[in-house]
């Protein structure tokens, strides 16, 4: 009985976590059809991911399961799921919004990792070497106007956005 | 004449000249002004809004108020770009709280988002700028003999509530296109499924599993090439071949072109300032096929 009551605060409180989240909003009202496994391109070829599983396992209150594992980077982004499921899920903002929590609690692919410190220092996620900028007139370019990497520094410092990536690089 | 503040992205200056090129010199013939802004960042695309995702909403934000303050609406050439910005412009300017939320974070920078812009991927500036009808009669080489594959990829169309270019199932603007350069526009299974390119780097099996499906269907279905709106779907597919024929040991050969070099070559722009050697899938028998 009391094993039971405590499963249930658990998984309440992790629903409610994702629910209050940016992207985690609609995660309850998820009734479990499958529409989104059917439509996901990723579990076609791998039984790796299954996004209904993920929802499942963060209502239910899984909320290690979800965050350490790897499932919940294997989602495409294609968003052929949100658009069919009838519940209006959002699923692949859901998982945009577990993916967050996970790197906020220092769940950190190797390759999200380098796309923070790309923009950190870069102001974009591919840079551009100086070799390219400077061919740009030879091949009929216009120069490259410069990056507002300033600016974008005080908006990643005023989301916390940088000391995110300093929790892995601490680590 | 319409103006546009150009949003380039990364990838695209970075790595895609013959995106670059091919867009801004159709444009340009076309009567479509380009402006370049200084001061623009990256858009903050899944990868980032994967890491955070009111980060990504303020820095497309920030991006967009560039655009507001030169009164000038946006035109994005990468999908990405354009789900990023497109979807931060329909999410603010429909929520007030976020949006106060946002504008907060950006008097940091002397900024604040006002929503009175739009933010247009290439397709519906042609569309709806250039209009199908003067697209044709300005096509001086038509690609009669062309068969185009064409790839939407995902993020020219979903999430379709908030980028709202076409219907996400049944979209018709590309292949629209593609006919109006006097092509053929080939049908081929699972034309609107993804082609992997945010997998690549954390499933690199995964990412070109997806991939390979692509070129073997637009193979089988009899294509000359794929047509493609984004440089992640151009990586995937183009890049991808080569990394298919190690993998899977087996022959590759679909050149991949962006919509804009198709265009291009259409209004009788000389391919040798096209910079097709950016293509590892070379585009020579395309080139022999419309000459």
């Amino acid at each position: 009985m009391k094993h039971g009551k405590e499963k249930k605060t658990a998984s309440q409180a992790f629903s409610s976590v994702v629910k209050s989240r940016l992207g985690g909003e609609t995660i309850t009202l998820c009734y479990q059809c499958g529409t989104c496994a059917s439509s996901c391109p990723v579990g076609k070829i791998t039984d790796r991911f299954n996004p209904r599983e993920v929802i499942r396992l963060a209502l239910l209150g899984e909320k290690d399961e979800v965050i350490s594992g790897d499932a919940v980077w294997l989602c495409c982004s294609c968003y052929n799921c949100q658009e069919r499921c009838p519940q209006k899920v959002e699923i692949a903002d859901v998982m945009y919004a577990l993916r967050n929590i996970a790197f906020k609690e220092g769940y950190i692919p190797n390759i999200y990792s380098e796309f923070a410190s790309a923009l950190l220092n870069d102001g974009r996620i591919v840079g551009v070497s100086k070799f390219v900028e400077k061919k740009r007139p030879d091949i009929g370019l216009p120069p490259l106007q410069p990056t507002g990497v300033d600016s974008l520094r005080k908006i990643l410092s005023a989301t916390g956005f940088d000391k995110l990536q300093q929790k892995k690089e601490g680590a | 004449m319409s103006s546009y503040a150009l949003f380039l992205g990364c990838t695209i200056p970075a790595r895609q000249p013959n995106y670059e090129l091919s867009a801004r010199k159709a444009l340009a013939k076309l009567g479509i002004e380009l402006v370049d802004l200084a001061n623009m960042t990256c858009c903050c695309p899944p990868p980032i809004q994967s890491i955070d995702l009111e980060t990504s909403l303020a820095v497309a934000a920030y991006n967009i108020c560039l655009a507001e303050e030169a009164d000038l609406n946006l035109i994005t050439l990468c999908s990405g770009c354009f789900e990023s910005l497109a979807m931060a412009n329909t999410i603010l300017k429909d929520d007030e709280q976020l949006k106060a939320k946002i504008n907060r974070i950006l008097s940091q920078v002397g900024k604040e988002f006002l929503g009175n812009k739009e933010v247009k991927h290439l397709l519906q500036v042609l569309v709806d700028d250039v209009g199908l009808n003067r697209l044709k009669q300005s096509v001086s080489k038509p690609l009669s003999k062309l068969k185009v594959a064409p790839f939407y990829g995902c993020h020219a169309l979903r999430p379709s509530e908030l980028l709202k270019l076409d219907d996400p199932e049944r979209p018709t603007i590309l292949e629209n296109l593609i006919e109006t350069l006097g092509a053929e526009s080939v049908e081929y299974r699972n034309k609107l499924k993804c082609c992997g390119g945010l997998l690549r780097g954390y499933s690199d099996d995964l990412a070109l599993n997806l991939a390979r499906e692509k070129i073997v269907n637009t193979t089988k279905a009899g294509a000359d090439c794929i047509g493609t709106l984004c440089p992640f779907c151009f990586v995937a597919l183009d890049i991808g071949q080569m990394q298919m024929k190690a993998k899977f040991q087996e022959t590759y050969d679909m050149p991949v072109l962006h919509y804009s070099e198709l265009l291009a070559l259409a209004l009788g722009i000389d391919p040798k300032e096209l910079a097709l050697q950016t293509h590892k899938i070379k585009t020579d028998k395309i080139l022999n096929k419309i000459s």
